[in-house]
């Protein structure tokens, strides 16, 4: 049980980035079997944040906001739910919403620019991918709140950075989740840029894990490069919600190895020796290491999982190049359940227009 | 027959309270709805009638209340929430712009938000300021909600009671300056759907639309009147019964529309231009607007300067170029 205090400063570690084991009285990492499903889940968000940058430079994806670097947190978000849990992502989520369930191509969607949401968010429990920063997160507690006015014990994950710690949406949710013990785990992959703008000009608090204690919201700090501390941490958080007992707020130390999307020039506001520094502390070498140390990974394994993750990407490749943009009917279509005449008539005269 | 005589403050509260008597998913939650029942007393009893689970305070934030509220009703809720003024729904536009509006269209349709925000708007109660402003033309220029303006008590009621089953989000005005006023109200009798504007008035010189808290002073405009004027409630601002309101132009060929409004991109400039463009060859002048300069809002002691007049709405009606008849 995590008690209501001043977060420590220190992470959570399980693995060093060597792949070593760290000895943790308070944490136990999870067993191989689910860290070898991780490892394969995060060889193919690595490679589905690959294929999407690639997609980009063809001009077939808009823009890709990645989460290279990212992909202990995006992997760990989903895998550490329950079936009838709820995620609630952001646009740097498109690993996590896959993980999900959620057929990548779908989730593409919003970024190959064809519709807002590719998914039906009721199939897997996955909201939309939030575009404005923090909204998304008032939306998470009331799912719960629903939930538990209900009886159930549904637990949703909410997903932000740490440039959204800064917006209200944040602050407004974290105390509304505390007031109606909601049952949020709220992430923060502190991926350490809002674009351009550094952590250090975001938030001068010791962590932005500090910022649970102002609302009574049990936090800690976790090496987010580190799927074993990651696993174990959210899954006492997802255990803490469903039993009644509340939000937490996670605050996972990470680092976006690539730039803010395509769109962006990461050299303008960082160094790369900086970012050679985090390569170093890459999510799936250290999980690689930890488990080819524990025999649990082979070379046949990994060309397995190689193997998975270049079906992944084909089947990406071929289904977005295969995907026609809604039919212009379609934009009066879901406005409000029923027509209005007024939009009956604008459709008429683009259909007109179309028909020319 | 169950005719009673209520205030709109009561028919909100029977409103709310039957509707949650009908559907256990309707929830009402808000800044001091709870305990107290809503510092208008719209609330009053429904903590005490239905219990803490369905109807709550919570904390003093705009933007998270309507927040939650859409997540409440992506799993399965009806959330009736209250802004507790007209200037302080401001707090949660995004929420209620990028996300309650859009969310069934994001999703094609999958996910649809059945949330209801009361608005208690509208000057003329001497309020200080952020108390008094006609925030209609926000949310009506929004397209995926839906704006519902009731003048009367009985469609307070019957208005409130199809919002709340609306598959649709709405955003229900209420105007604020009637609460207290007493009047007849039969809940078993139905009204027009949300959507549809009523004829309050039959005349047939000239046509005054109007909604909301200017019913009233438009109705004792056109008592005083030596025109014989026919009003219009348009009850709903989204969507717009261009039907109605043609129908009743073009039968009059002339136009006046009063709202407390700021006059400049508001509703009031939005039905003008509608009757320009489909009433042309049947109007016999321009169409008038009276409205609220633009200005913020008055202070309590000028606010009378700033609030549609009878004698302002009879000014212009007689300046509808009646000697070129």
């Amino acid at each position: 049980m995590l008690e209501l205090r001043r977060p420590p400063l220190n992470q959570i570690r399980l693995i060093e980035a060597d792949g070593s084991a760290v000895s943790d009285t308070q944490h136990e990492a999870p067993p191989v079997a689910e860290l070898l499903a991780a490892y394969r889940s995060m060889v193919t968000g690595r490679r589905l944040n690959e294929q999407a940058n690639a997609l980009v430079r063809q001009g077939q994806l808009a823009v890709y906001p990645s989460s290279y670097g990212q992909e202990a947190c995006q992997v760990a978000a989903a895998a550490v739910l329950r079936p009838g849990d709820w995620l609630f992502p952001t646009y740097r989520d498109t690993v996590a919403v896959a993980e999900r369930g959620v057929d990548p191509i779908e989730v593409l969607t919003l970024l190959r620019g064809d519709w807002h949401c590719g998914y039906d968010p009721t199939v897997h429990h996955v909201a939309p991918q939030a575009t404005p920063l923090a909204t998304q997160l008032p939306h998470a507690v009331g799912v719960g709140h629903a939930a538990r006015l209900r009886g159930e014990d549904t637990v949703v994950m909410a997903l932000c950075g740490d440039g959204a710690t800064s917006e209200g949406d944040f602050h407004e949710a974290l105390n509304f989740a505390a007031v109606f013990a909601a049952p949020v785990v709220f992430l923060v992959q502190n991926n350490k840029y809002a674009i351009s703008v550094p952590l250090s000009q975001q938030c001068v608090a010791p962590s932005l894990a500090d910022k649970g204690i102002g609302y009574g919201v049990p936090a800690v700090r976790v090496d987010g490069n580190d799927y074993a501390a990651l696993a174990a941490v959210l899954h006492e958080a997802v255990a803490r919600a469903a039993a009644g007992d509340g939000p937490t707020l996670v605050e996972a130390d990470t680092y976006r190895v690539e730039a803010h999307t395509n769109a962006d020039d990461a050299t303008r506001y960082r160094t790369a020796d900086e970012v050679e520094h985090w390569r170093t502390r890459d999510p799936l070498l250290r999980l690689r290491a930890y488990l080819r140390n524990a025999g649990a990974l082979d070379d046949e394994r990994e060309a397995e999982f190689a193997e998975a993750a270049e079906a992944v990407a084909t089947h990406v490749r071929v289904g977005l190049s295969a995907q026609q943009p809604a039919d212009p009917d379609e934009l009066f279509a879901h406005v409000y359940a029923g027509m209005t005449p007024q939009l009956t008539a604008q459709a008429a005269l683009l259909t007109e227009e179309n028909a020319r | 027959m169950t005719v009673q005589k209520m205030t709109m403050a009561g028919a909100i509260n029977a409103a709310l309270s039957d509707a949650m008597e009908s559907d256990d998913t309707v929830v009402v939650f808000g800044e001091d709805v709870g305990q107290l029942g809503g510092v208008f007393r719209v609330t009053d009893g429904l903590t005490r009638k239905f219990g803490r689970q369905r109807c709550f305070d919570t904390p003093l934030a705009e933007s998270g209340i309507v927040g939650m509220a859409i997540g409440m009703a992506m799993n399965g809720i009806r959330p009736v929430v209250e802004m507790q003024f007209d200037a302080f729904a401001y707090p949660a536009f995004e929420q209620v712009t990028s996300h309650l509006a859009k969310m069934a269209n994001r999703t094609r349709g999958r996910v649809r938000l059945p949330v209801v925000i009361r608005v208690p708007y509208a000057g003329g109660i001497g309020g200080v300021e952020h108390h008094s402003d006609s925030s209609e033309a926000y949310f009506a220029h929004t397209p995926g909600l839906t704006v519902v303006a009731p003048a009367t008590n009985q469609d307070a009621y019957g208005l409130l009671r199809q919002a709340i089953t609306h598959p649709d989000p709405v955003i229900f005005l209420e105007p604020k300056k009637q609460y207290f006023a007493k009047d007849e109200v039969d809940i078993d009798q139905p009204v027009p759907p949300i959507g549809r504007a009523v004829v309050r008035r039959a005349g047939k010189d000239a046509t005054v639309i109007t909604y909301g808290p200017s019913l009233p002073t438009v109705l004792a405009a056109a008592e005083q009147a030596t025109q014989d004027l026919c009003v219009v409630d348009l009850r709903s601002l989204v969507p717009f019964d261009d039907e109605t309101v043609m129908a009743a132009v073009r039968a009059t060929g002339r136009a006046v529309v009063v709202a407390e409004a700021s006059g400049f991109a508001s509703v009031a400039g939005e039905i003008a231009a509608r009757i320009g463009e489909q009433c042309f060859h049947h109007l016999e002048a321009p169409v008038r607007r009276v409205t609220g300069f633009d200005i913020p809002y008055p202070p309590p002691k000028l606010e009378h300067h700033h609030l549609p007049s009878i004698d302002r709405i009879l000014d212009t009606v007689d300046a509808l170029q009646w000697d070129l008849g």
